[in-house]
């Protein structure tokens, strides 16, 4: 497919000129989820800095195994979606599927492990904050706070995994009906940056949650 | 060949005759016709919020309250909060004037993302279906600030509905926000360089990266309640270590930005139309523009000044405090360059031009009472006094609404293709002004004297001024029915305007009112800087 | 009908001083505004054939000089502000302590002598007076307009008010953080007593004993003293063999935690050993304090504070 032949709204210039403007919509709207996260991990240190033996005794709870094969499950995804950009761009559409497909598959390892295993397993611990609470004495209210911030952050993380997995399905179904090629790769790219987003808030989860004050 | 107004000739095309079908409408992804839904859409709070203010003012004539539930009062001023502030003020000028004339002014044909744009009144229009579910099924009773523990531990209202109503429309004004953003980085025409932009579009992109960074922290820190609310446990309660100041430096951080959201654009309205109407160009431009971009900066900087006595050590209320004062500076030196302008100009005194010079006194009196309230001995006894209200309301309604006015009569003929009555229109301007001052300007001396806000009844010594201020807010009611009444006249039976009835510069001057679907038949290109007038008006076109 | 607003302390003069000449310069500046506005609205109106000469072409003067002038007026209305602000912030140290709970949707007032008094406040003329003061549910606001102070009434800590009144009378006392329906309902008075008037009061009102004696029974009654001795005097005498700080002269000493942080045991100190306690572990103890947190009221934490600060190390056996 040749340049001159890719269509674009009537408020561009070129094709190009419409690419490259989508590519920056996303870093601004990347930008904002800075914000969004920025407050939640603002909140943690907050809460974590009148707390400090409570979060302790929280995070050691927490556990090590499953954050960390979640941690570098998510980093091999975003590794894996990216080849399958290096490919598209060379225009090889069959590689893209197959790569978007399995970086497809280990985020929904992800959220099986995270909310199928890790999860049920907390509840069943009674490690979700209210009455039933299972840390008690002089640090269960600081528990408690850490709690609070773990159940909602991984939460929202979850709800940005599960809205990545949607993209890469709608980018797996438009590449499958070879509607990108070396000339025209603008939406994997966009969602790539996206995907990788959603993982890097994740590398600062990992360690507010499974490492700090876990202790020797 | 004379005419009546009532047998004008049939409409050439334009955005407004493309497609008449509702499905042509709805489904719209033309920029101006999305403004026109967002235009319907505000109109309809604007005036929800209003009759809440009228309600409470009703109740405040006698010191027990006219209407006896200390409980419904609460919720009026709750949904006046709300349905203002998220509902009209923050999205008010973006949404329409921005929408409409955003790619205009840039010589584009649309904004960057339409799809996105016509998603974000979808989402402005369910964000505001559960509002309304959320004032009206039960009611919220908690103040528009949300504090901390009543609203997470105490309150019984649909709170979380209502939060989650702000968390919606927040994703509607980012998607705005970006949506302009990236518009006026990449959609410029040939030949317009940043410092030939006009100033509404400098003001445009500095209150959209207000939104696109302070709207993420609100939707953040209300879920945060939501969850708190929800499972009774969370960040801000000290029974379990959290902490209810914690919400409160997170709602200042983004809600003191957002009063900079609501106040840009309408600084930018008024940068067009005093130029316009002294037929002179912008004194200062270049001060002008980068007073909007330090503005948004500071703006950022200051949120612990609503917090000088809530706990807070003093070292913070010093810096705060010192902060607030800068930030009043570049809005003193716009004022000071509009009264620049018309010096040595040709004043005329149409309706958009008597908005505009009613929007520097009173937003000049607003600035100059958030000058009291930043000083912070001062502030100790005016705050949470009628005297913070009295302020606020002297920028966002004596400012920002008449700034909305001013531009909406400016504009009315690009975006409709009709002339509004002009005398009905100065009629209106005066009534507004007048009714205005008489409503609030009571509201200083109240403040000063101790009455504090959000009371439904109060002690018997303060009577007489509250009873001005009721008188006041009838007037300034009827002031604002005016406007609704004879442009909505004016859309039947207005005389037709041409493409520049003003003689204004600026790009959208340069094409058909209303515009085509296209915008311009031809892609423009920019020679000429902005604002330049001569005597007779903008006899240099810009293409 | 009400247009002024009684100066009931020594420091609302300056309170004034200051409004004063906020509104002194803003007129100026309106003046100013309007006037320029108004002049050039005639003179350069539309029709007017005056002529207007050339246009100014370097404008950058004119910019910096009202750049500047604003700044200079603002940094100081600033510096006036803040410097009043922390002449007013610090509490002299021989106030009269008085202890102030609210709930919704009632002040709690308590006198060391255990008076009690709800919705008023009764206090003696010229003499530093300081509120301690704290919320058993949501946030609350302890504003006297006549004295031109309020501050926030937080659950969970401690906030402090003081003034000195020199005027006899009676000034309203409003709520003024929203705090739910009774919000308004929420006020009071504040009544400013000559001397003798007020120790005649004093004495009328003062059945149950004073806050620190009710404090010495809930001390007994909650087993303090298991711990800590039944004079305060600490856990390593005959009575305890559980190591406890002792608390006789504790109030106003310094401490130093167990993070090596020294702090001074005000009253906030001793609310927080008492509830939160894993939040204050002192130094050389083990962190075996139990938290009393959802068994005493916060007028129980006030009136065992008013005791804590009541033991000086003579009382020891």
């Amino acid at each position: 497919m040749s340049e001159t032949s890719l269509t674009y709204e009537f408020q561009y210039s070129s094709a190009q000129h419409q690419a490259e403007t989508a590519v920056s919509g996303m870093w601004l709207f990347l930008a904002t989820e800075v914000l969004f996260f920025g407050a939640l991990f603002l909140a943690w240190i907050y809460a974590r800095h009148w707390n400090q033996a409570g979060f302790d005794m929280g995070a050691q709870q927490t556990s090590f195994v499953i954050g960390t094969a979640n941690t570098v499950i998510l980093i091999t995804s975003s590794f894996v979606y990216s080849a399958g950009i290096a490919f598209i761009t060379a225009g090889n559409s069959r590689r893209l599927i197959q790569f978007c497909v399995i970086a497809w598959l280990l985020g929904a390892a992800f959220l099986v492990l995270k909310f199928g295993i890790e999860w049920r397993d907390d509840f069943a611990r009674h490690l979700f904050p209210g009455a039933s609470f299972s840390i008690q004495g002089p640090l269960r209210s600081g528990a408690e706070s850490f709690f609070v911030l773990y159940f909602f952050g991984t939460a929202i993380h979850g709800l940005h995994m599960v809205i990545g997995l949607a993209l890469v399905s709608w980018i797996i179904l438009r590449a499958s009906r070879h509607d990108f090629s070396a000339s025209y790769f603008t939406p994997p790219l966009v969602v790539g940056l996206y995907w990788s987003f959603v993982d890097m808030v994740w590398l600062i989860l990992y360690p507010l949650i499974y490492l700090v004050g876990r202790g020797p | 060949m004379s005419m009546t107004a009532t047998q004008a000739p049939p409409a050439a095309p334009s955005y407004l005759t493309d497609g008449f079908t509702l499905r042509s409408w709805l489904l719209t992804t033309d920029h101006k016709r999305i403004a026109i839904l967002y235009l319907v859409s505000i109109t309809i709070f604007f005036f929800i919020g209003g009759v809440a203010a009228a309600l409470m003012r009703y109740n405040l004539i006698v010191p027990e309250g006219m209407i006896g539930s200390a409980e419904t009062y609460n919720r009026l001023f709750t949904t006046h909060g709300v349905v203002m502030v998220w509902f009209f003020l923050v999205p008010a000028i973006p949404v329409t004037l921005g929408n409409f004339l955003v790619p205009l002014m840039l010589g584009a044909r649309d904004l960057a993302f339409p799809k996105l744009n016509l998603f974000s009144w979808y989402l402005f229009v369910f964000a505001g279906l559960v509002v309304l579910y959320a004032l009206f099924a039960g009611g919220v009773d908690t103040g528009w600030t949300f504090y901390t523990p009543l609203t997470t531990l105490y309150s019984k209202g649909h709170v979380v509905a209502a939060a989650a109503a702000i968390i919606i429309g927040g994703f509607s004004t980012i998607a705005t926000g970006l949506n302009f953003i990236i518009s006026i980085h990449r959609l410029r025409a040939p030949g317009m360089t940043w410092y030939k932009m006009p100033v509404f579009l400098w003001s445009l992109y500095a209150t959209s990266v207000i939104m696109v960074l302070a709207t993420p922290v609100l939707a953040m820190t209300l879920l945060l309640l939501a969850f708190e609310r929800i499972f009774h446990v969370g960040v801000f309660d000290p029974a379990i270590g959290g902490d209810p100041l914690l919400f409160q430096h997170l709602f200042w951080f983004y809600s003191h930005p957002a009063v900079y959201i609501m106040i840009l654009p309408g600084m930018g309205v008024v940068s067009e139309i005093i130029p316009a109407f002294s037929s002179k160009q912008l004194f200062g431009y270049k001060f002008v523009v980068w007073c909007s971009v330090a503005i948004a900066v500071i703006s950022f900087l200051v949120w612990g000044h609503h917090m000088f006595v809530a706990g807070t050590s003093v070292y913070s209320a010093l810096v705060f405090s010192i902060l607030s004062f800068m930030v009043a500076v570049p809005s003193a030196i716009k004022v000071f360059n509009w009264i620049g302008t018309m010096h040595k100009g040709f004043i005329r005194f149409d309706a958009p031009m008597l908005y505009a010079l009613g929007f520097i006194g009173l937003f000049t009196m607003g600035g100059l009472t958030g000058l009291f309230v930043a000083a912070l001995a001062a502030d100790v006894h005016l705050t949470q006094t009628y005297f913070v209200v009295a302020h606020f309301h002297y920028v966002m309604v004596g400012g920002m609404v008449s700034a909305y006015f001013a531009g909406m009569h400016f504009w009315w003929p690009k975006i409709t293709g009709r002339i509004y009555p002009e005398m009905w229109g100065r009629a209106a301007a005066f009534i507004i002004f007048i009714g205005f001052n008489l409503t609030f300007f009571p509201q200083f001396i109240l403040g000063y004297l101790g009455m504090p806000r959000r009371y439904h009844s109060y002690p018997a010594d303060f009577q007489v001024l509250n009873v001005l201020s009721s008188a006041g807010a009838s007037i300034l009611s009827l002031g604002y029915l005016l406007p609704l009444a004879y442009l909505t006249w004016s859309l039947f039976y207005g005389k037709r305007a041409s493409a520049n009835p003003w003689g204004a510069t600026g790009l959208e001057w340069q094409t058909s009112s209303p515009p085509l679907t296209e915008n311009f038949l031809s892609v423009p290109t920019v020679t000429e800087p902005p604002y330049n007038y001569t005597p007779q008006g903008a006899v240099q076109p810009n293409v | 009908m009400k247009f002024w607003l009684a100066q009931a302390t020594a420091d609302a003069p300056e309170v004034d001083y200051l409004i004063l000449a906020l509104v002194l310069t803003s007129c100026v500046i309106l003046a100013l505004v309007f006037g320029l506005i108004l002049l050039y609205s005639v003179k350069y109106r539309a029709g007017s054939p005056i002529d207007r000469g050339e246009l100014a072409k370097k404008t950058w003067r004119l910019e910096i000089s009202w750049t500047a002038a604003t700044l200079v007026i603002f940094f100081g209305l600033f510096v006036w502000g803040a410097d009043l602000y922390v002449r007013l912030f610090r509490a002299p140290s021989n106030g009269l302590r008085i202890y102030v709970v609210g709930k919704q949707w009632m002040w709690k007032v308590e006198h060391e002598g255990g008076q009690r008094e709800i919705n008023a406040l009764h206090i003696p003329a010229g003499r530093p007076i300081q509120l301690v003061m704290t919320s058993e549910d949501v946030i609350h606001d302890f504003s006297v307009p006549a004295f031109r102070i309020k501050h926030d009434v937080l659950p969970g800590r401690y906030e402090s008010l003081w003034f000195n009144a020199v005027t006899p009378g009676k000034y309203h006392l409003f709520c003024t953080q929203l705090c739910g329906t009774g919000h308004a309902q929420m006020v009071g008075e504040i009544v400013v007593m000559s001397g003798p008037d007020y120790q005649h009061w004093l004495e009328q009102n003062g059945a149950g004993g004073t806050l620190a004696e009710q404090g010495q029974t809930l001390f007994m009654r909650f087993g303090c003293s298991g711990c800590h001795g039944g004079n305060g005097a600490g856990g390593r005498q005959a009575e305890s063999t559980v190591p406890a700080p002792a608390l006789a002269g504790l109030y106003g000493s310094p401490v130093t935690l167990a993070d090596g942080e020294i702090v001074t045991a005000d009253d906030a100190y001793i609310r927080d050993c008492i509830l939160i306690p894993e939040k204050r572990r002192v130094a050389s103890y083990p962190p075996i304090m139990p938290s009393f947190a959802g068994q005493l009221s916060e007028e129980d934490v006030l009136k065992l504070v008013a005791y804590i600060k009541s033991l000086t190390p003579k009382e020891q056996p």
